[in-house]
């Protein structure tokens, strides 16, 4: 056999030998995890390593990671503008960068930075706004002009000349992408090897109660007793709070994203335009990943309308010329739990024992390991982790929102 | 692109129409009378059925008129559209 | 050496096309693709896999090809072909790749562009089933658009040598094609693939109109077109493809499926090799054998992986000399780059095997109907044992599947699943049949029925590959399986096997077959991996279209623009506006032409071009009582011929807007918005109107774009006004402030507001957008004796900053209440209800510590604070998080203050007028000393001149 060079980065690390079993649900768990996906099996994990409760089952009703985890395009930042998100998320992004160890997986995490693009005077003021907040909450942050732009990122178009010009970006070096698959599944195969169940195609079909207390989930393989029940159904929370009677502010929309063939590295970091609606990063093979606004309407069905998708082409070649003649290769759609403020909602509800975890919309996948870690906490001690208490369901009747729709328009 | 059965119009594409949630959530007659809790329902509440749903629409880039539509949010099919003011249709999704 | 046959294939001898491939030049024909010129000079190694290097050929004669992938250098780059797709043209240049292609970095000189299709009728496929049901529908009168990937109609007929009614299929093709083409509403498309299917009948194809022109495309026509196609009823006729076999080495080049060689073989006129070694699982292959033994290839042996041979054919096959051997498989294959030999054995059993030497290998192990597009329209898969593919699995209403698409291999009933079809679909679609179309009478020797399903031949998992692009093999798959995986989606995800170009066309189902094998249940029971638009690579230009450059939105001017650019205005972007930003002179930079416009304007006069603020006429009987619903404060009590300003907050209390409102009759008012929120007010309006207060007769419509709106200001404007407009009385006590007057400016008719934005003298000049230029101009001129500087929305945020007036999404950010604004005074105490009102008495809205606006002034007077700049309490930073207590929303050097000064949101604002705070500027912090919001002219004096 004749052998030529191989592209650099053109193939993946091997998954392990053996990742998880396929058990029979037990009767009866100390904590069940309703949603199998990278929050689940995280706060799986963490509720085995850092709190020792391992009688512990994840509920999935497809299988492992299928849903939104598998849909995303996998940023990672911190730079949002409250304290309270900057929080979490920093949080969040200190737990992924020792991630890969603390896993024993590739992850694949690779802190290439992310340029969040400023079109206009105002996005702007805006983005230094974020930078200054950032930098006094410890957050790695800089504010970088049309030629800094062009250092990090060469095919960015920054021409003058274009519809909307590039005034600018703000940077975080820190932040990056890393491999779904592979970090669902690393959460996934250490949860199991600490003694979490993980079920799949088992569907929660009812809630059960007795006296203001979660008692079991009923699913379509049987009762399971549980002492509780922490939910972690993204696009499907909805669905299962109103089987307890419980409302959510949230509307369940699809969010398309694409993938391109396989191309020799031309991107060297992650680019995000809230103006454009665009975001794109080129994927660890080589593939152009990117994403664009939600579909406007409410949605389960995992699909989404083209013309969302052709809009977002456009918007792709204003910034990158040099796409035109990338292939799309795939679509597909997640369904996303957009909340009010596009901040999340993780905590205790009125019902004893059964835990709410929803509302990230669109940016749910950089906040795996840290909301796996505040939220095993606050199962574990019936009380929100401080960096999960101000994202109360309770918010939204006082008025205290933690409003990041201005720092995150498409908020990833 | 789904084609949408505005009243007024007749089959148009998506793209001319606006999404406006959940139908049939009136303003309160006395915002001043509701509690908090109340209050928040009406602001920030909505129904999120996987199912049929009841929802408003625009036809923004047509008539403009505002109308009601039953949508399985599943398969996003609709399964009924009617004008303001007109009962709810039945539906069988 | 030439692989070309003497005669046959649809290609032009007489013509010679010179092209170049990895470096070397060769010459093909018009008609061949990259492939099959590649095929005719022997050469059959393209590229290399992605993970292990090893060289990659060309397995099928198609689009579903996951091998052959090609670099196109010229005439312009582009990435990831398969050079089964790339029609020959003179000057090609195309190099083969290693798993990754190349994006150019020169700008594509293509156009693009999209086109919109409605019909009764879509048929996707031009063989023998989509040309039977695109006639049938067409003859019922019903509209009718065929698609077809190829550059010519016919489909599978293509790739074999078959009469159809006692000619060749070729010319049977032609006459239906050439009556399609003459019925009135029928639109044959060729070179234009089907890639999405989506609800309610919207399928999306690409058509390559230039491509195969080369060098010779005319740059005015459209490189590639969107075909956006509306259609009632569709019949997918999309045909099937052949699958292969997993065998050890099963990835040299020269080993291809084998109804592809006998495409490249009738259709281009080029042998895959001299000599060949076919395995097959079912009898298609042999006609393959039969095919090329007759043109010359020596068929060196057919293993046939069943126990029993079809005897028919094997008599066939014997007197032409070939040997088949029953029961026989592949188990291995050598060579240096491409294949040199094979090892024949049978499948059950220890005999030793033997080597057969060989420069081809001919596979077929089954066929796998096209089902992409029919899952797409969510139509159900059910598994055909038989076949050992997915077929569709029900019956849709609009949807309809017919040919070998079904996994009916049988020509003859092909043809009539396509008729049957197309009478149904038209039917569907309202039409009444017209004349029966006669089916075709084949002379095919070999009907294809289904075989034995076979995934893999047992040997060396490690080198059986199942996705010969994505390098991943057998022993993957059960690695996969092994590591406990038990969905075909996780198995994919493991392997990534069907993520690769071809997204799975040859491998998807072998994978999924071994997947069942192993985890020993039936495939009925998986559930296939989801099929997911687009069906083959579309270049996201062609998506793109022409929404590119401006045309990517919308650019809005106004009437005066021309005047702007003529005047050497710099431009803002505000909303899809372009709004005049400032108008340099020669040497000056931003600072110092704002300082120049803020006191020419303060001192003497200036003006800018408002055209863009958001116009809406409210008219009816109820449009007060509207109006109070929408503003916090009062605008039913508005007198005809006043003006009022108002705040609008959403339910939650925040603000969204704000404006004049100004009454222009018992019944009529005209609202002014922001430039950015015009749409989305005038929407939030008609949503209250005509989803909760339908009772109130209130009519709203944007009238933006009829008036051209010129502030006049300073403290010279009423001279210049009272020049311009001698019929109006322009005394303080003749044309009080917030009121307003119709009159003649420049002689022509219009309105003139006096309202303020900046604390000056000032008037808003409005007339229609016709006269607009010509009103600017006769204020210049009539300006001119005070030195009137037109003036751009920089200075007139300085000048409205100085006052401490908000802008709407600078000052405000979606958290911040009119009361957060020092703006109680608009927030009516009076009224019972407006929208907004209950979320101000919300535990949130009364902390003593919200933020508030205020001013900030740098203690050094010469500092400017950057705009989105924090405020700190202490001069020290203490280590992060460091609280926060605000942040600087607006911040300019003043001419009129002598010294910077900023606006800012600061937590308990109010409370701390007279502290001093601390601004971190980069490495230092700035003290600054709050004051109140309005900083110029605070007791009001100069608004009345």
């Amino acid at each position: 056999m004749t052998s030529s060079a191989q592209p650099p980065g053109a193939h993946l690390p091997e998954h392990p030998d053996f990742l998880w079993d396929d058990p029979e649900p037990k009767s009866s768990y100390d904590v069940v995890v309703v949603g199998g996906g990278g929050h689940g099996l995280a706060t799986a994990y963490y509720l085995a390593k850092v709190h020792d409760i391992t009688n512990v089952a994840v509920l999935e009703k497809g299988w492992l990671a299928g849903g939104n985890m598998a849909r995303n395009t996998t940023i990672i930042r911190s730079n949002y503008l409250w304290d309270e998100s900057s929080g979490i998320y920093e949080h969040s992004l200190k737990l992924w960068e020792g991630l890969e160890e603390d896993l024993g997986y590739p992850i694949l995490f690779d802190q290439r930075g992310v340029l969040n693009l400023a079109h206009s005077l105002q996005d702007v003021r805006d983005s230094v706004r974020r930078v200054n907040a950032n930098r006094l909450n410890g957050i790695d942050a800089e504010w970088v002009d049309p030629d800094g732009v062009k250092e990090i990122c060469p095919i960015v178009n920054t021409s003058p000349d274009v519809r909307y010009p590039v005034l600018g970006a703000t940077y975080q070096p820190r932040a990056g992408i890393a491999k779904h698959d592979y970090v669902a599944w690393g959460y996934a195969r250490a949860a199991h090897a600490m003694g979490v169940d993980l079920i799949q195609s088992c569907e929660v079909t009812g809630l059960e109660t007795s006296q203001g207390r979660i008692t079991a989930v009923e699913t379509s393989r049987g009762r399971i007793a549980a002492g509780k029940v922490a939910l972690c159904a993204a696009g499907h929370s909805s669905v299962l709070a109103k089987m307890v009677g419980l409302s959510l502010p949230l509307a369940s929309h699809p969010l398309q994203a694409l993938v391109s063939e396989l191309l020799e590295p031309v991107h060297p970091t992650v680019v995000m335009s809230n103006a454009v609606h665009v975001y794109v990063s080129q994927a660890h093979k080589g593939e152009l990943v990117m994403g664009a606004g939600i579909d406007s309407y409410n949605g389960y069905g995992q699909r989404g309308s083209f013309h969302i998708i052709e809009q977002q082409m456009s918007a792709a070649l204003e910034l990158f010329p040099v796409f035109a003649r990338a292939h799309l290769l795939r679509t597909w759609a997640g369904i996303v739990d957009v909340s009010p403020d596009a901040s999340p909602i993780v905590g205790l509800t009125p019902v004893g024992g059964l835990y709410l975890n929803c509302g990230w919309g669109t940016g749910g996948f950089k906040a795996t390991p840290g909301v796996g870690d505040c939220f095993a906490h606050t199962i574990a001690h019936d009380k929100p982790h401080p960096f999960n208490e101000p994202f109360t369901l309770e918010r939204f009747t006082t008025g205290a929102l933690v409003d990041e729709h201005g720092a995150a328009a498409v908020a990833h | 692109m789904q084609l949408i059965p505005c009243p007024w119009c007749g089959p148009r594409e998506e793209a001319e129409f606006h999404y406006g949630g959940q139908a049939h959530v009136a303003y309160p007659g006395d915002p001043s009378a509701l509690t908090d809790e109340e209050w928040a329902r009406y602001v920030f509440f909505r129904e999120n059925p996987s199912g049929p749903f009841a929802e408003r629409w625009s036809h923004n880039a047509g008539c403009r008129r505002w109308f009601n539509a039953v949508r399985d949010t599943r398969t996003h099919d609709l399964l009924a559209v009617y004008r303001v003011g007109e009962p709810m249709p039945e539906v069988t999704a | 050496m030439t692989l070309r046959t003497p005669t046959g294939g649809s290609i032009d001898r007489n013509t010679l096309l010179h092209f170049t491939f990895n470096g070397r030049p060769y010459t093909g024909h018009p008609g061949d693709t990259l492939a099959s010129a590649l095929l005719a000079h022997g050469v059959h190694e393209i590229g290399s896999s992605v993970k292990l290097g090893r060289p990659r050929g060309i397995v099928a004669a198609g689009s579903e090809d996951p091998t052959s992938l090609v670099q196109v250098e010229a005439p312009f780059s582009e990435p990831m072909l398969p050079a089964t797709t790339v029609e020959l043209y003179d000057g090609l240049v195309a190099r083969g790749l290693a798993g990754q292609g190349r994006l150019s970095a020169e700008p594509d000189p293509a156009r693009y562009d999209a086109k919109h299709e409605h019909c009764d009728v879509l048929v996707v496929g031009a063989g023998p089933a989509g040309l039977m049901a695109a006639l049938t529908a067409a003859r019922s009168g019903a509209r009718v658009v065929l698609v077809d990937e190829q550059n010519q109609a016919g489909g599978a007929l293509l790739g074999v040598d078959e009469y159809l009614d006692d000619r060749p299929s070729a010319e049977w093709v032609a006459d239906v094609v050439a009556e399609l083409r003459s019925t009135p509403g029928v639109l044959v498309l060729e070179r234009t693939t089907a890639f999405g299917m989506y609800q309610d009948g919207f399928v999306l194809a690409l058509q390559k109109r230039t491509d195969h022109l080369g060098f010779a495309a005319p740059a005015s026509v459209a490189r590639q077109r969107v075909w956006r196609i509306r259609t009632k009823q569709t019949v997918l006729a999309t045909g099937a493809h052949e699958r292969p076999v997993a065998f050890t080495d099963n990835d040299r080049p020269g080993i291809m499926l084998a109804s592809s060689a006998r495409t490249f073989l009738h259709r281009y006129g080029v042998l895959p090799g001299s000599r060949a070694v076919v395995f097959t699982t079912n009898d298609s292959a042999y006609c393959a054998a039969i095919d090329l033994a007759e043109s010359g290839v020596d068929i060196a042996l057919i293993a046939d992986a069943r126990p029993e041979t079809p005897a028919r054919l094997a008599t066939e096959c014997a007197a032409r000399g070939i040997e088949v051997r029953a029961g026989h498989v592949v188990v291995g294959t050598q060579g240096d780059g491409r294949v040199s030999g094979v090892r024949i054995a049978p499948l059950a059993g220890t005999s030793p095997d033997v080597t057969v030497a060989c420069d081809t290998v001919l596979v077929s192990g089954g066929w796998n109907p096209v089902v992409s597009l029919f899952s797409q329209a969510r139509g159900k898969l059910r598994y055909d044992a038989e076949l050992g593919a997915f077929v569709p699995g029900e019956e849709l209403p609009t949807v309809r599947v017919a040919g070998s698409a079904t996994g009916e291999l049988d020509l003859g009933a092909c043809a009539r699943q396509g008729r049957d079809a197309g009478a149904q679909a038209a039917a569907a679609a309202g039409f009444t049949p017209g004349g029966q179309v006669p089916l075709p009478v084949s002379d095919s020797r070999c009907t294809a029925r289904s075989g034995l399903v076979l995934w893999r031949v047992p040997g060396d998992d490690d080198a059986s590959f199942v996705d010969l692009q994505r390098d991943s093999t057998v022993a993957d798959v059960l690695r996969a399986t092994g590591a406990g995986l038990r969905s075909l989606e996780h198995v994919k995800r493991y392997t990534t096997i069907g993520t690769a170009h071809d997204q799975g066309k040859t491998s998807g189902m072998i994978a999924a077959g071994i997947v069942a094998e192993e985890l020993g249940v039936e495939l009925a029971e998986q559930r296939p991996t989801t099929f997911r638009p687009p069906f083959t690579s579309v270049s996201f230009a062609a998506l793109a279209g022409r929404d590119r450059g401006e045309l990517h939105d919308p650019v809005r001017v106004t009437s005066i623009h021309p005047w702007h650019v003529a005047h050497g205005a710099l431009f803002e972007d505000v909303g899809q506006w372009k709004r005049p930003w400032y108008y340099p002179q020669e040497g000056e930079d931003l600072h110092t032409a704002v300082l120049r416009e803020c006191k020419a304007t303060r001192e003497s006069v200036g003006m800018m071009d408002g055209s863009t603020l958001g116009k809406i006429d409210v008219q009816g009987r109820d449009a007060g009582k509207f109006l109070d619903m929408l503003y916090t404060n009062m605008m039913g009590t508005l007198k005809v011929g006043r003006i009022r300003y108002g705040v609008m907050c959403g339910v939650d209390g925040m603000v969204i807007d704000d404006g004049t409102v100004i009454r222009i009759g018992e019944e009529r008012y005209l609202v002014t918005t922001t430039t950015g929120n015009a749409a989305k007010i005038l929407d939030w309006m008609e949503e209250w109107l005509q989803t909760e207060w339908p009772h109130l007769d209130v009519h709203c419509t944007s009238v933006t774009e009829h008036w051209a709106t010129i502030p006049l200001v300073g403290p010279r404007s009423r001279d210049v006004l009272a020049a311009v407009a001698p019929s109006l009385d322009v005394s303080n006590e003749a044309f009080e402030f917030m009121t307003w007057r119709d009159t003649e400016v420049a002689g022509v008719p219009a309105r003139v507001c006096r309202i303020s934005f900046s604390g000056e003298l000032a008037y808003e000049i409005n007339v229609t957008a016709w006269h607009g230029i010509a009103v600017w101009e006769a204020l210049m001129a009539a300006g001119e004796q005070y030195g009137i500087t037109p003036y751009g929305t920089e200075t007139m945020h300085v000048l409205r900053a100085e006052k401490g007036y908000p802008i709407i999404g600078q000052e405000t950010d979606a958290t911040v209440t009119p009361q957060d604004l020092g703006m109680s005074w608009a927030v009516s105490k009076k009224k019972p209800d407006f929208i907004g009102k209950r979320s101000f008495a919300r535990a949130e809205n009364n902390r003593s510590d919200r933020k508030q606006l205020v001013g900030l002034l740098p203690v050094d007077p010469a500092v400017l604070l950057p705009e989105g700049s924090q405020i700190v309490e202490t001069d020290r930073l203490p280590e992060p998080p460091v609280r926060m207590l605000g942040h600087v929303t607006s911040s300019y050097p003043s001419a009129a203050l002598g010294r910077t000064f900023a606006l800012a949101l600061l937590r308990s604002g109010h409370e701390r007028i007279g502290e001093t705070l601390y601004v971190p500027v980069e490495d230092s912090l700035v003290p600054v000393t709050v004051t109140e919001s309005v900083l110029y002219d605070k007791e009001g004096a100069r608004r009345d001149g």
